[in-house]
């Protein structure tokens, strides 16, 4: 099996304060694997490192093989490294179409263009439409995006990462928010996720981790305490102690 | 219709021309005609105008602040009156064009210091760079004509065809065409892939970044393009009035912008062309009746319209004028959306 990203003694501290403790994570090429942990564990730190938000204070990320530590944000992205948010980071005043468009357009090295007019290049045109109709956004296109429904926002935000096309998504608290009526469809767009993207998913929602996960990395204080495949990660006695007893009472 | 060519006619649409834009340009025109007696202050609104659609490049369109753009209006200035003064170009458009390149130099170097940090440091990073170039210009006053200002400039005829005459009937011409070539060439970026990519910054820098953007080549670009039209601005001023004092980098001039731009709203391109005429004719009015309290007047204009609400006064105004627009053209036909209305 390929290993598609990888961190090795990952470290980070803020002042005096460790949140990433010598981490070291694979995830294989293709895999839906999930990052579980108590509150302040430091799963947002690591999507941080990962996507390049934060600099490392020691240890290597690698995305299929190459060093992508010293790489700026844009850069890791055209790597073939994306992210959704938990809490929507949108374009307020732009358009689902607009969105995405741009998302497209970067892809395909016109994103610098200032001399063609948008919505000219047939390429462009066709991949924003086939990603607006598989999420259900083709209705809403033309507006606004603040004035979306929760449960639409939540899918531009799934969508617009996938116009990036990403060889790795990772995935952060995909229905963190989002009303039950809404949510089905949300779920749906996650397990719809092309197989060839390996999903890195990060999450507070034991169903929807036991669901679509086939291996589970539990981090706790900023160290991994526990890596495997669900039953095994669901039978540790570690895990029931520190993380799912907790569960049980929230 | 295919969904795809529903999003190329949807992305299209934004940059279609609307009835109500093609009228602005004719009564810009036709002000030439109808006030033949006020070709001076009218090219003072062009000039403040164009200056006003650099500012809203970058503040409207990319979210950059800016306290100092006085910085590149005179710039431009010193440039296009030194360049006529030595006889180093006297072809006035060519020595325009000169002049906006200086200021875009200068523009390119300064976006390096502008670009990082938040809203408060630019502000006072662009406020530092106007303050400075004004010591400069006072310090090296064997070049600049320090406090006096440069002396006795004579600007030759434009392409050699239409000499500057005493009522300013050319240069209001030559402000006019000048305004609409670069107003058509700003229209053209803002609705262009790169354009997009500026809003998108302004909205949300960190997705920007987190679909693939190179956010800080993108307000490079901008605000490099931004400081060449505050150049010609400038040179502009310069050209038709032969004038070029020390009072062009004023702290004054870069504030008077910021309230031009905010009068007219952010992020349309009319929004500097409509605040500068308002501005000015408040400017005006208020000297007539009032020529020593003036600026309590405008001061509380401004007051007025912040606590009313802009979006609210151009619905107001704009009431009118669209409802004659959509009895010609239709119900869909509008003259203007306030920013917030806009798609």
């Amino acid at each position: 099996m390929t290993i598609a990203l990888e961190t090795r003694g990952l470290e980070k501290s803020f002042g005096g304060l460790r949140v990433t403790r010598d981490l070291s994570l694979k995830v294989e090429q293709g895999a839906r694997h999930a990052l579980i942990g108590p509150n302040g564990a430091g799963k947002t730190t690591v999507i941080n490192l990962l996507t390049g938000v934060l600099k490392p204070n020691a240890g290597r990320i690698l995305l299929e093989g190459n060093d992508i530590t010293d790489l700026p944000v844009h850069k890791r992205v055209l790597r073939g490294l994306s992210r959704t948010f938990q809490i929507n980071q949108l374009y307020a005043d732009l358009t689902p179409l607009e969105t995405v468009g741009l998302a497209v357009s970067e892809r395909l090295g016109g994103g610098g263009d200032w001399w063609r007019r948008m919505g000219t290049r047939d390429d462009v045109n066709q991949e924003v439409a086939e990603t607006l109709g598989r999420f259900h956004l083709l209705d809403v296109m033309n507006e606004r995006t603040a004035t979306l429904p929760y449960g639409k926002q939540r899918l531009l935000e799934i969508a617009v990462a996938i116009a990036t096309r990403p060889r790795v998504l990772l995935l952060d608290e995909p229905a963190a928010g989002v009303p039950e009526s809404e949510r089905h469809d949300i779920l749906a767009a996650v397990a719809a996720l092309p197989r060839d993207v390996t999903v890195l998913l990060i999450e507070h929602d034991m169903d929807l981790v036991f669901s679509f996960a086939d291996r589970i990395s539990v981090l706790v204080n900023g160290a991994m305490l526990v890596e495997g495949p669900p039953d095994e990660v669901a039978r540790d006695p570690q895990v029931k102690a520190v993380y799912l007893g907790e569960a049980a009472h929230a | 219709m295919t969904a795809a060519s529903d999003v190329s006619s949807h992305a299209i649409a934004r940059a279609r021309w609307r009835p109500a834009e093609i009228a602005f340009w004719i009564l810009a025109l036709s002000c030439a005609f109808l006030f033949p007696s006020r070709y001076l202050i009218m090219t003072d609104i062009l000039r403040l105008a164009l200056f006003t659609l650099s500012l809203d490049l970058i503040l409207g369109y990319a979210g950059i602040v800016s306290l100092g753009h006085a910085a590149f209006f005179g710039v431009g200035a010193y440039s296009a009156g030194l360049l006529a003064l030595h006889g180093i170009i006297n072809e006035p458009v060519i020595a325009l064009v000169a002049a906006g390149l200086v200021a875009m130099v200068l523009g390119f170097l300064t976006s390096f210091l502008v670009i990082r940090g938040v809203d408060l440091t630019r502000l006072m990073v662009t406020l530092g760079i106007a303050l400075l170039l004004e010591a400069l210009a006072e310090r090296f006053s064997n070049i600049t004509g320090g406090t006096d200002g440069l002396q006795g400039i004579e600007m030759q005829p434009i392409l050699g065809l239409f000499a500057f005459d005493m009522f300013g009937k050319t240069g209001f011409f030559y402000s006019l065409i000048v305004l609409f070539l670069l107003f058509l060439l700003a229209r053209r970026i803002v609705n262009s892939p790169f354009g997009l990519s500026l809003r998108a910054i302004k909205n949300n820098p960190l997705r920007a970044s987190a679909i693939g953007v190179p956010v800080n080549r993108r307000l490079i670009a901008i605000y490099t393009i931004a400081a060449f039209y505050a150049g010609i601005a400038g040179a502009l001023f310069t050209q038709t009035t032969a004038l070029a004092s020390l009072d062009v980098f004023a702290f004054e001039r870069s504030a008077d912008l910021m309230l031009v731009l905010v009068i007219g709203g952010t992020g349309y391109l009319y929004g500097g062309l409509i605040g500068a005429v308002v501005f000015k004719m408040l400017q005006e009015l208020f000297q007539t009746i009032t020529p020593q309290y003036w600026l309590f007047w405008i001061g509380l204009v401004l007051v007025v319209m912040v606590l009313v609400g802009r979006e609210r006064i151009h619905r107001w105004v704009l009431w009118v004028p669209n409802l004659v627009i959509r009895q010609l053209f239709g119900r869909k036909a509008v003259v203007a959306v306030p920013e917030s209305d806009a798609p």
